[in-house]
């Protein structure tokens, strides 16, 4: 289904340019270093010398790795934003997951604004796991008066064992539709003007139990953009990564790099730091970042806001997972 | 290689005295850890387990991961935060039969036993005494047993937002049909 989305898409976008290729180019490079950390993993696993025995416990052993299992690694982030943006995680199958977004001011308002405190941007939204490898979502946001919709696809899961994985991919499609009064009645407006498309790939490694690293090449397309200058499908590409430091807690780091001439005019790219806090069915990520909007198309390629200048928002999300399907448990023979 | 490694694999089998050993990958693990507020089960059917039918030597050993439960996150939470999966990947028992029945696996029958060893859940080894039964029937060999543990004794710390949740014990049940290994 995802590819059905991206292949049109991927026509208009013109594989002559050579900053394109470059950055095709860029993305493979940094694949490769994954690749061949998992390979150097497998040589050294097959250098353990065979003990013989004939305890029983080594017996068991013996004959569990003579049949080796997949192991597929879980939770290579907590919830299934890392700040603003996607991470690879899905909700599973029959998981409901409500998400409220919430951005304050910029810092730089001073006490007059009590530091952002007075103003606030939400997302009121929904994510339903169809089952463990799609969701789907809905979402509202207060910043532009717009609504969103998106799919999310796992092709690839990391494992160890009998299938060696080094990394996970998923797909991720989106599509926003804001509602705002227009900024000139009097032309000839269009609807198709108020959508904003967004398609992701994202590619993430659990390196240890407590990081994870994830690179995501993204396409946003504006159907209509400010400025005649300005392109309509804007690339870039954004890195994110986390760190625990407690079983329930934390650090992520978030950024996306715009690329040179497929970037509005006037835009930065937004750089966020959050800190993940599980307790039972929630999650809270408190967070500070540049951008205002919490939606693809308005954090990725609207941000205005400079970490330099203080145009830093406090926020956070809260997380509240339902499960409205429970999996059966498969009974023994 | 190949040739020369299942012969060797088949030395060791035939010192140990192979028809003697009972084996299976498929024995059944169940442990209820929840009280009146929520229910906390978790069931394993992909249990490794080896038994010496003459000796009484005894090896279980289980995947923490592939524990499975009714709610997703729950089974996240119980690889993540309580059992650590990921630094402790195996839970295992081996032991003994100290009152080993003599088995005939041609006659059916019916034995209660005591097994005594070593239980290692959560990077926790500890010494216990465990209550079973075997049965034989039909040239299959079962055995079951239920017993109860602390999760305190395995370092598995409860949070006391949840602790309510959690009930002072948690009881196990194992279900092992074994075959004899060819």
């Amino acid at each position: 289904m995802f590819h059905v989305f991206m292949i049109p898409v991927l026509k208009k976008i013109d594989m002559q340019n050579p900053i394109l290729r470059i950055c095709v180019f860029i993305s493979f490079l940094i694949i490769i270093p994954f690749l061949s950390f998992s390979q150097k993993k497998e040589s050294e696993k097959k250098e353990i010398p065979k003990k013989e025995s004939t305890d029983l416990m080594d017996m068991l052993e013996k004959e569990i790795a003579s049949k080796p299992v997949t192991n597929y690694t879980t939770a290579t982030f907590k919830t299934t934003r890392l700040i603003n943006a996607h991470s690879i995680e899905n909700v599973a199958g029959g998981v409901m997951d409500i998400k409220i977004s919430h951005r304050f001011g910029e810092l730089n308002g001073g006490f007059y604004e009590l530091f952002g405190l007075d103003n606030a941007s939400i997302r009121i939204g929904a994510d339903y796991g169809i089952t463990d490898w799609l969701m789907i979502g809905l979402g509202r946001s207060s910043y532009e008066k717009q609504y969103d919709g998106f799919l999310k696809m796992k092709f690839l899961r990391q494992s160890t064992g009998k299938k060696n994985v080094p990394l996970s991919i998923s797909g991720f499609a989106g599509i926003y539709y804001n509602t705002l009064k227009w900024s000139e009645p009097d032309r000839e407006n269009y609807y198709t003007s108020r959508i904003n498309y967004a398609f992701q790939l994202l590619m993430a490694r659990k390196f240890s139990e407590g990081f994870s690293l994830q690179l995501s090449p993204t396409l946003v397309h504006k159907n209509l953009v400010p400025l005649a200058t300005d392109q309509n499908n804007l690339l870039s590409v954004g890195i994110g990564a986390r760190q625990k430091i407690t079983k329930r807690m934390s650090i992520n780091v978030e950024y996306y790099y715009q690329i040179p001439g497929y970037k509005l005019e006037n835009t930065v790219d937004p750089l966020s730091i959050g800190i993940d806090i599980e307790t039972g069915g929630h999650v809270f990520q408190f967070i500070f970042t540049n951008s205002t909007g919490i939606a693809e198309n308005q954090y990725i390629t609207g941000t205005t806001g400079k970490w330099s200048k203080g145009d830093i928002h406090f926020g956070f999300n809260v997380a509240r997972v339902f499960t409205l399907k429970k999996t059966k448990l498969k009974e023994t023979k | 290689m190949k040739l020369f490694y299942s012969f060797l694999l088949t030395c060791i089998a035939f010192s140990a005295g192979a028809q003697d050993i009972y084996f299976t990958r498929t024995g059944k693990i169940e442990f209820h850890s929840g009280s009146s507020i929520e229910d906390i089960d978790g069931t394993n059917n992909e249990v490794s387990s080896m038994l010496n039918i003459k000796t009484g030597d005894m090896a279980f050993t289980v995947l923490v991961k592939s524990f499975h439960f009714k709610r997703a996150l729950m089974e996240e939470h119980f690889n993540e935060n309580y059992m650590e999966s990921e630094k402790f990947p195996k839970a295992s028992f081996k032991g003994k039969i100290v009152n080993m029945p003599a088995l005939n696996v041609t006659a059916n029958g019916s034995y209660n036993i005591q097994t005594e060893g070593e239980l290692t859940i959560h990077g926790v080894t500890k010494k216990v005494i465990l209550p079973g039964k075997i049965t034989v029937s039909g040239g299959k060999v079962t055995g079951v047993s239920s017993f109860k543990i602390l999760l305190s004794d395995y370092n598995v710390i409860i949070p006391g937002v949840v602790a309510e949740k959690f009930s002072k014990e948690t009881e196990i049940n194992v279900s092992c049909v074994y075959d004899p290994r060819s």
